[in-house]
């Protein structure tokens, strides 16, 4: 089982949080031409290790976080408050 | 009390003063408290204890504890019968009833042992081979009797009576296991005050040190650590708890019976109680399991493991023979034998190996064993029981006949390494013990014991206290000293060489998997057919795959694959064990939620009074929601029309709680609506609602609803009751991580507001009876107005909009006021003729509106497949918009979405048919389908809307509508989906 470490409540059961796709992914502008929007929608990776995800703690307060985790071993390394993209990473 | 043959006289665990009455099959015996079912069985010398699997041979018990095969029974009765347990670990009880299975008419007179005339047809993939055949549907045909011949307890319909929990359970360490390794292991971490969880299945710590004889040292020392545990506050212990599972992030599952397998109900007791447990650190100290050895007619009642033996004497205090042969390839068994002499029966021991050493020479000199080296057994002789054995030199081809009545067998020592290869730790292989042990574990996880290959006493403690402090350590906590357990009891060694494969050519059979019915012909023959992988190997002859899970055939094949393959042992693998370790019942897992349990439920604030008037409930997503009334009919078919009627002649009133309700505040409230709305927000003046609709990031759409501007930064959005949590998220999601900058905050208020639908042409009069003061005219509150009010000191939110197509208005008031507002409309407008209508009528009002609904909105149609897409504004960005113009999505020939009419009177349109031009073959996935239908009062007939390839432009064509499910072919027309009021003149008066 996974525990997640919300960055307001503290370390979690998963089964509190809802998983939102790859983190790593920005969001590209509005107006943006098709051919960015489409990979963002639809085009992911699929990496066995370390990833960052987007998490969102819908049994407790809401936040939508970034979690750290390694995908082979489900090893949770961090987590943070979502946040703006660009100040993030 | 009737006599026990086999029980001695003295000795052992069990409490002679607490007699035990129960039955076999409604034969009346009688035990001891400290009996299992199986103990108490071998004293009342019943040996024949179930048919097998597959060729109904008799069976008798072959171990002692988990991993028994054989002795699977159906206890109790009634509600509470339940099949397959095994007798080595039910505790015995009084009034105990007993069934063996597997047995037609009886276990002890089997017709189907004919079964075993046909064996040598019922090979590996036998079923394949034979009832998967070329002919078509010859399983289905060939399936209730194999049903019936194969298998082993029957599940039964009636309901358990019994209660079951899950709970949760938090703790530093974990120690999986009781015996010495466990005891010290627990008694170290728990010194350092971390907080110890100790896990033992069985109902007495002590593990192996259990099967000792009670007058020895292994008995005190056994007392001593169990004492000292008790005195350590920090630890607790659970008894007859099970370690089902390793989950990531050390989580266990365990399952803890209640004792005796007997809850008292009066006390809220639970049958069983299945624990997450989450520990920082966890010690398996899992022990290790008695091999078989493999030779002919292995499985003949009265040949059992050699440990098993031992336990029933010591433990149980039960002889079950007098004349005993024991075959090994170990040290180990020598000293099972040495406590067999010493219980007074006249002892050989066949060991395979030549050279044995001088200790174990020694002992069999003490005990006065009888010494056969570089022998093996060839084959156990006698039926029902074991009447003797045949003997053979290891390189010779002679056999001569031993007579016995109890044949034990050891082929070496696995390590239960079960748990820790659950979460993907690959077993290896230890060449100088012949066995797996545990793979590389993950941080925290720590082994004591036998499970690791440490078999002498003093390492087993040493190991299990340097194992406990590991874990504490690990854990956050200091450790003084690694603490010192010092024990005068001499180490036994534990020498073992590979035990001998069964000899081939000689009559008989070696069973490797007992419970399956697995021999070692059948290992072979899958070998040969290329099933060499010891995984397609376990899928092709069902080798472990009972509910032992192969516990102890497993190595056993795998030895047998290799030297079939030609390959050393950790080549030729070992197969992935999967939780549960040991069986569990459903009703465990499930816990507490079943019946109405089963999931949450969502109750409208007005639940209580749609049941005491007369509702018909029915479930929609988490929602029970009032369906229909019983003023309208009986039936829905019958009450939803008139409900409808209600609506369109008169005024009707409906619950509409269930819409999701977002509470939207702040400076840039009407930028983030204009945002996500496709249409225009940033205009929407104070005092007025809009009907809005969401995109997905792909464009699809996601939801709709009305939103009502009540201040100037102060919006209530609704959504769709399905699509409420999710445009709750999406909101959330692009405010936290893509739009940080916007001022506002949304919170859901679902839960805080009762909403009703006040519909129908004199709805306005109703308002103005039941809520004198307020001016409900066209002018102060028009189409899409909405606005706040005290009534009675009460916030009342009032928005004048119409899902139905008639003059309506949707009232919010906070949830406990909900009914008293309800009540007060009903009783206000009673001179108006006023009813409730439930979701049935709700939901077909507004088909014949023509408006979309859950239906329709599957997250796979645009804004174009629905008819919406003039709304979207060309001004402003909006969520999904960039997505809007890929090919696919502006193709003219998608399915979207048509009204249609029924044209055959007395035939019907259903929801989900196919959609065919007319004349083209009936064949394939169609045109479209149908999303909703109704009768409607305006038409007179089935009305429908739904999906058609090419949508509108087929205006007017006729179309056929199959539904294969009923063999109907209806032919009906498309139309316009708005099948009243096209001009909307009923909503702007």
């Amino acid at each position: 089982m996974l525990k997640i470490p919300c960055p307001n409540c503290g370390e979690r059961h998963y089964t509190e949080f809802r998983y939102g796709g790859d983190a790593t992914k920005r969001r590209p502008a509005p107006g943006a031409n098709m051919k960015t929007w489409h990979d963002y929608v639809f085009l992911f990776d699929n990496p066995k290790g370390a990833h960052k995800e987007y998490w969102q703690h819908v049994l407790g307060c809401r936040q939508w976080l970034v979690l750290e985790r390694d995908t082979a071993t489900n090893q949770v390394a961090r987590a943070w408050p979502a946040g703006d993209w660009a100040t993030r990473l | 009390m009737s006599h026990q043959p086999r029980r001695l006289s003295s000795g052992g665990r069990i409490d002679r003063d607490g007699p035990l009455a129960f039955t076999l099959e409604g034969r009346a015996l009688s035990g001891f408290a400290g009996d299992t079912l199986a103990s108490a069985l071998l004293a009342n010398d019943i040996r024949l204890v179930g048919r097998s699997f597959k060729y109904h041979r008799p069976r008798g018990f072959v171990a002692a504890g988990v991993e028994e095969p054989n002795g699977l029974f159906t206890l109790g009765s009634g509600g509470r019968t339940t099949p397959n347990m095994a007798a080595t670990v039910t505790e015995l009880y009084e009034g105990l009833a007993a069934r063996r299975q597997n047995g037609s008419p009886s276990v002890d007179f089997d017709l189907m042992a004919i079964n075993s005339l046909i064996a040598p047809l019922l090979g590996a993939g036998f079923y394949y081979k034979t009832f998967m055949g070329p002919r078509q549907g010859s399983w289905m045909f060939y399936e209730p009797f194999i049903r019936r011949a194969a298998g082993l307890g029957r599940a039964l319909h009636e309901r358990d009576p019994d209660r079951y929990e899950t709970c949760y359970k938090h703790a530093d360490v974990a120690v999986i296991g009781a015996g010495p390794a466990g005891l010290a292991a627990a008694r170290a971490a728990g010194a350092s005050g971390a907080r110890v969880v100790l896990i033992e299945q069985d109902a007495l710590l002590g593990g192996a040190l259990l099967s000792s004889r009670t007058d020895e040292l292994q008995e005190s020392l056994r007392r001593e650590m169990e004492r000292a545990l008790e005195n350590l506050p920090s630890v607790e212990i659970l008894r007859r708890t099970t370690a089902l599972g390793l989950y990531d992030g050390n989580m266990l599952a365990l399952v803890t019976r209640a004792v005796n397998g007997q809850p008292d109900p009066d006390r809220g007791e639970s049958r069983e109680v299945v624990t997450t447990l989450c520990p920082k650190a966890i010690v398996f100290a899992t022990g290790a399991i008695e091999r078989p050895l493999l030779f002919a007619d292995n499985d003949r009642p009265g040949v059992m493991l050699a440990s098993a033996a031992r336990s029933y004497l010591n433990r149980y205090a039960v002889a079950i023979g007098r004349r005993i042969v024991v075959a090994t390839n170990n040290d180990a068994a020598w000293y099972s034998a040495a406590d067999l002499a010493r219980g007074g029966a006249e002892v050989t021991v066949v060991d395979q190996r030549l050279e044995v050493d001088a200790t174990l020479r020694q002992l069999a000199e003490q005990s006065r064993l009888t010494v056969e080296t570089g022998t093996v057994v060839t084959r156990a002789l006698g039926r029902r029981r074991v009447v003797g054995v045949r003997l053979a030199a290891v390189d010779a081809a002679r056999e001569r006949r031993v007579d016995c009545d109890l044949l034990c067998m050891s082929g070496g020592w696995s390590g239960a390494v079960h748990l820790t290869s659950h979460n993907g730790a690959k077993p290896v292989y230890r060449s100088d013990i012949d066995a797996f042990v545990p793979g590389e574990l993950a941080t925290g996880q720590f082994l004591a014991g036998a499970v690791m290959g440490s078999f002498r006493l003093s390492e087993t403690i040493a190991g299990g206290a340097q194992a406990g402090s590991n874990a504490a350590r690990h854990a956050g906590f200091a450790i003084a000293a690694n603490p010192t357990v010092a024990t005068a009891i001499p180490d036994i060694p534990y020498r073992v060489e590979p035990a001998r494969k069964p000899r081939t050519g000689l009559p008989g059979k070696a069973f490797v998997d007992f419970q399956s019915d697995v021999t070692s012909r059948d290992v072979s023959a899958a070998v040969e057919e290329g099933f060499q992988s010891v995984e397609h190997l376990k899928r092709y002859t069902t080798l472990g795959m009972g509910t032992d899970q192969g516990k102890t055939s497993n190595v056993s094949a795998v030895g047998l694959v290799a030297d079939l393959r030609g390959l050393s042992l950790p080549a030729a693998g070992t197969t992935t064990f999967r939780p549960p370790y040991t069986p569990v019942s459903v009703g465990a897992l499930a816990g507490r939620n079943i019946g109405q349990h089963f999931r949450p439920v969502r109750r409208s604030p007005l639940h209580d009074w749609h049941l005491a008037h007369g509702a018909t409930l029915i479930e929609a997503g988490p929602w029970l929601r009032a369906w229909y009334y019983r003023w309208a009919g009986d039936t829905v078919l019958s009450a939803y029309v008139e409900e409808m009627r209600q609506v369109r002649t008169k005024v009707g009133l409906s619950d509409v709680s269930t819409l999701g309700k977002i509470d939207v505040q702040g400076p840039d409230a009407a930028e983030l609506l204009n945002r996500v709305y496709v249409n225009g927000f940033a205009k929407l003046p104070v005092g007025k609602a809009r009907y809005g609709v969401m995109l997905n990031d792909d464009a699809t759409v996601l939801d709709d609803g009305t939103t009502a501007r009540f201040a100037a930064t102060k919006y209530f959005m609704t959504t769709t009751t399905a699509q409420s949590a999710e445009v709750m998220s999406h909101l959330e999601f692009l405010l936290q991580t893509a739009w940080v900058d916007l001022n506002v905050q949304v919170v859901s208020v679902t839960d805080e507001w009762a909403g009703m639908s006040i519909a129908g042409p004199k709805a306005r009069t109703a308002l103005e009876l039941c809520l004198p003061g307020q001016d409900f005219s066209d002018a102060a509150l028009p189409h899409m107005g909405c606005r706040e009010a005290n009534v009675d000191g009460v916030p009342l939110r009032t928005l004048r909009l119409s899902f139905s197509g008639e003059l309506a208005y949707e009232l919010y008031v906070p949830a406990g006021y909900g009914i008293a507002l309800w009540e007060k409309l009903l009783a206000g407008a009673a001179p108006l003729g006023i009813r409730p209508y439930g979701l049935e009528a709700l939901a077909s009002l507004r088909i014949e509106k023509g408006h979309v609904a859950g239906l329709e909105l599957d997250h796979r149609n645009t804004l174009d497949d629905l008819g919406l897409g003039r709304m979207a504004s060309k001004e402003k960005a909006y969520v999904g918009r960039e997505l809007r113009d890929r090919p696919g999505l502006t193709d003219p020939q998608r399915w979207s979405l048509v009204g249609l009419e029924c044209l055959e009177p007395g035939s019907r349109l259903r929801g989900g048919a196919i959609l065919f031009a007319s004349g083209e073959p009936l064949v394939g996935h169609g045109r479209g389908y149908i999303t909703s239908v109704t009768w409607s009062t305006e038409r007179n007939n089935y009305i429908a809307l739904g999906l058609y390839k090419g949508g509108l432009a087929n205006l007017g064509r006729e179309i056929v509508c199959a539904y294969p499910l009923k063999g109907e072919n209806v032919r009906a027309r498309i139309v316009s989906p708005v099948f009243l009021d096209a001009p909307g003149e009923r909503l702007h008066v």
